[in-house]
C-alpha cells in the first residue's frame, strides 16, 4: 500500500492504537431498509446497517452520496421516511421524548465544529451535563475539565471558541460530546475543514477514543485513520451502500467498479 | 526602512526583535495629522467644521448660559432683566413649571409616591443593566416585581389614596409609558419572532398577521383606536382605564417591531448552532434560551435599542388623545398669559429631556455590544 493514501495524513503519521480493539456482542445501531427523500430527491436508498457496540466504522464515498444524511439520521437531525432505525434499543419515531433520549446518548462532531461562540470552552462542555443531565455545576465542570485534559487542551478552558485554532476547536467539540458520556459517537468529516498541520492532533484524539472502546461512525477520507482503527469501511454512492469490508481488503481488493474508481481518485489526488 | 538609523541595522534570520512603531504614527500630534489634515478634502472639511462651530456656538452659548435669567415671576420681568429683551433664555419659566413637567397634575399631597417610584425605578434599572452588580439575582427578582410595586404606589388603593390616571402627566407619564413599553415589548417581541419561525403553520400565520397588521397601521391610529374603539369589543359597562389601553397599544406596537428585529438576528445564527444544540439533547425551550437567543439578541442589540428609542420618543403622541406628556405640559404652559411667548425655552427643555434619555440608551447599547463581543 502506498505510504500516503490521501491528501491528508499518511497511515504511519497517525498514532497507532496501543490497545487491542475489541467489538462487543450487542447491537448499538440497527438500520433496516431505511429510505429518505429531500423533496423528490431520493437521497438514501434501502440502507441496511447493523453496528455492534465498540465497532468503529468508516464511511466514505463521493461528495453528495448521502454520507452525512446517513449519520444524521442516527440522531434524527434528519428524519427518515421509510424503514426502521433503532439506536441503543430505542426506535426513532416522531416521539420527541425518544428523540431527546437518543440524542443524549449519541454524540456528534461536525465538520464545522459548531461550538457555541458566546460561551467559554468550559461552558460549552458543561452546558449539556447541567441542562440535560441536571448535574450540579461544580460536578459538570469537573467532568468538562477531565475531558478537556483528555483532548489535551485543559489550559484553554476559560477562552472563547473564537480565540482557538481550528484543531483546538474540533478537539473541544469532541470533548463537549464526550461530557454527555455518550454510548455512540458520530463524526461527519471532522478534519475536512482543518489546515493540514492540525489534522493529526484531531485524529490522534479519535484513535484514543477508539481504544477506549467507543462505538464510532466516522465519515472521513483519511484512509490512514481507517486502516489504523476501523473494523469496517463502508463505501456509499448515490445514496446506496455499494460495498463494505474490513479495511485491508477494502483498500487492496475493492470489488465494485465504483469503489475502484473512487479509491483511484482519492489515492492519486 | 527608509527612516532613521534603523535602516542600517540588519539581523540574522529568526533573530529580528519587535521594534517600537515610528514616532510619527502615534501620539496626539500624529492623531490630528492623520485624522484632521490627512488630505486636501479632509483639510477643507476640518476648516468648514471649525467655521460652522465658530458661527453657531458663541451666540448659542450666550443665549443659553451667559445672558439667561433664572429668577423672575413673569415673562415681562424676565425680559426687563436682560440688556436686550429676548437676548437670553428665560429659564425662570421652566423653574416655575418644573413640578408640572415632572408630576403632571398628580395631587400635591401624594407626590412623595411619585418620588419614591422614581427611586425604586433607579434601583430596578441598575441590576438589569449591570451584570457585575453583587447580589444581582435578587436585584433581578426585584426588577420583575417593580412594575407591580410602582403601579400600586402610583395608582393607590390597598391603603393608599387612589389617584386617577388622568392626573398623571409630564415626565412621570413618559416614564410610565416608556418603561412599560420597553420592558413588555421585548419578551412579547421575542415570542412573536419565534412564533413567526415556528414549524406549526397556525402559530406562524397568527404571528405574521399580528406583526404585519401592527406594522401597517400608524401608532396614532392605534392610539385613537385605544381611546375610542376598544370599548366596542368589551362587554358594555366595563370601565377600562385609558392609560392602560395606551400602554397596551404602545407595547404591542413596539413588540411588532422588536419581533422583526429579533427575527433578523435569528436568521443570522448559523444552522449548525441549532443542530449542535439539538444533538446534545437540549429541548426546544432550553436550546432557544441557552444557545440561540443569547446570540440572536446580541446581533439584534442595535435594532432593539433603535426600536426602544423610537418608542420612547413616540410617547409624545399621546398628547393627541389628550394626555399631557412633557411636550403637552409645555404647550399647555405656553397658553398661560403670564409666560406666553417663551416657546423656545419650553421646546429646548423638552428636547433636552428626551435627548438625555435617548442618548443614554444609545451609549448603553454600545457598551453592551463591546462587552458581549467574544470572538475575533
Ligand atoms: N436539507 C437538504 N435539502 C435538500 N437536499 C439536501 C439537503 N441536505 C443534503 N441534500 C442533498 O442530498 C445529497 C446528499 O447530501 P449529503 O448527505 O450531505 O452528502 P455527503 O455528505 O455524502 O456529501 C446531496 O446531493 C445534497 O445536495
Ligand atoms: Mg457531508
Amino acid at each position: 500500500m502506498p505510504a500516503s493514501m490521501s491528501d491528508g495524513i499518511s497511515e504511519d503519521e497517525i498514532r497507532q492504537p496501543t490497545k487491542e480493539l475489541t467489538v462487543g456482542e450487542d447491537v448499538a445501531i440497527e438500520m433496516v431498509a431505511v429510505h429518505k427523500w429531500f423533496g423528490e430527491f431520493h437521497v438514501l436508498k434501502d440502507i441496511n446497517l447493523t453496528v455492534n457496540t465498540g465497532e468503529r466504522i468508516v464511511i466514505c464515498g463521493p461528495s453528495g452520496s448521502g454520507k452525512s444524511t446517513l449519520i444524521r439520521c442516527i440522531n434524527r437531525l434528519e428524519e427518515h421516511q421509510k424503514g426502521k432505525i433503532v439506536v441503543d434499543g430505542i426506535e426513532l419515531t416522531n416521539d420527541l421524548k425518544n428523540v431527546e433520549l437518543v440524542r443524549s446518548e449519541v454524540g456528534i462532531v461536525f465538520q464545522s465544529f459548531n461550538l457555541f461562540p458566546h460561551l467559554t470552552v468550559l461552558e460549552n462542555c458543561s452546558l449539556a451535563p447541567i441542562w440535560v443531565r441536571r448535574m450540579r455545576k461544580t460536578e459538570a465542570e469537573e467532568i468538562a475539565m477531565k475531558y478537556l485534559e483528555r483532548v489535551k487542551i485543559p489550559e484553554q478552558a476559560a477562552k472563547y471558541p473564537g480565540q482557538l485554532s481550528g484543531g483546538q476547536q474540533q478537539r473541544v467539540a469532541i470533548a463537549r460530546s464526550l461530557c454527555m458520556n455518550p454510548r455512540i459517537m458520530l463524526f461527519d468529516e471532522p478534519t475536512s475543514a482543518l489546515d493540514p498541520e492540525m489534522i493529526k492532533e484531531v485524529l490522534d484524539v479519535m484513535v484514543e477514543l477508539a481504544e477506549s472502546g467507543m462505538t464510532m461512525l466516522v465519515v472521513t477520507h483519511e484512509m490512514g485513520f481507517a486502516t489504523a482503527v476501523a473494523n469496517r469501511v463502508i463505501f456509499m454512492d448515490f445514496g446506496e451502500i455499494i460495498e463494505q469490508n474490513e479495511p485491508h481488503a477494502f483498500f487492496n481488493n475493492p470489488q465494485h467498479d465504483r469503489t475502484k474508481l473512487f479509491l483511484s481518485q482519492i489515492l492519486h489526488h | 526602512m527608509s527612516e532613521g538609523n534603523t535602516a542600517a541595522q540588519s539581523y540574522a534570520p529568526g533573530t529580528h526583535p519587535d521594534l517600537p512603531a515610528p514616532i510619527r504614527t502615534t501620539g496626539p500630534v500624529a492623531w490630528v495629522r492623520m485624522n484632521l489634515f490627512s488630505s486636501p478634502l479632509n483639510v477643507a472639511l476640518t476648516l468648514v467644521a471649525i467655521g460652522l462651530l465658530w458661527w453657531v456656538m458663541p451666540p448659542l452659548f450666550e443665549w443659553i448660559v451667559l445672558d439667561s435669567v433664572w429668577t423672575a415671576e413673569s415673562r415681562k420681568e424676565c425680559w426687563d432683566k436682560m440688556e436686550v429683551p429676548e437676548g437670553g433664555a428665560c429659564w425662570a419659566f421652566i423653574k416655575d413649571r418644573l413640578r408640572l413637567f415632572v408630576y403632571g397634575f398628580y395631587p400635591q399631597a401624594s407626590r412623595w409616591r411619585v418620588n419614591l417610584s422614581f427611586v425604586l425605578l433607579a434601583m430596578a434599572v441598575v441590576p438589569v443593566l449591570y451584570d457585575k452588580m453583587p447580589g444581582r439575582k435578587f436585584g433581578l427578582w426585584y426588577a420583575v416585581a417593580f412594575p407591580f410595586i410602582a403601579g400600586w404606589l402610583l395608582v393607590g388603593g390597598l391603603g393608599l389614596t387612589p389617584v386617577d390616571t388622568d392626573q398623571f402627566g409630564g415626565i412621570l407619564l413618559t416614564l410610565i409609558i416608556g418603561v412599560t413599553g420597553i420592558s413588555f415589548s421585548l419578551p412579547i417581541g421575542i415570542l412573536l419572532a419565534l412564533g413567526r419561525r415556528s414549524k406549526m403553520p397556525v402559530m406562524r400565520i397568527l404571528c405574521v398577521m399580528f406583526i404585519e397588521f401592527i406594522r401597517g397601521v400608524p401608532l396614532i391610529a392605534l392610539l385613537f383606536i385605544a381611546s375610542s374603539m376598544l370599548n366596542f369589543f368589551l362587554p358594555p359597562g366595563t370601565v377600562f382605564d385609558l392609560l392602560i389601553r395606551v400602554l397596551i397599544m404602545v407595547t404591542l406596537f413596539a413588540a411588532a417591531y422588536i419581533a422583526e428585529v429579533v427575527r433578523g438576528g435569528l436568521q443570522g445564527i448559523p444552522i449548525g448552532q441549532f443542530e449542535a444544540a439539538d444533538s446534545l439533547g437540549l429541548t426546544y425551550v432550553k436550546a432557544q434560551m441557552l444557545i440561540i437567543l443569547p446570540q440572536a439578541l446580541k446581533i439584534s442589540i442595535p435594532g432593539i435599542v433603535n426600536t426602544f428609542i423610537g418608542l420612547y420618543k413616540d410617547t409624545t403622541l399621546v398628547l393627541i388623545i389628550g394626555m399631557l406628556d412633557p411636550l403637552g405640559i409645555g404647550r399647555a404652559s405656553l397658553a398661560d398669559a403670564v409666560w406666553a411667548g417663551l416657546s423656545r425655552e419650553v421646546y429646548l427643555f423638552v428636547a433636552l429631556f428626551f435627548f438625555v434619555c435617548c442618548f443614554s440608551m444609545s451609549r448603553y447599547s454600545l457598551y453592551l455590544e463591546r462587552k458581549l463581543h467574544t470572538g475575533h
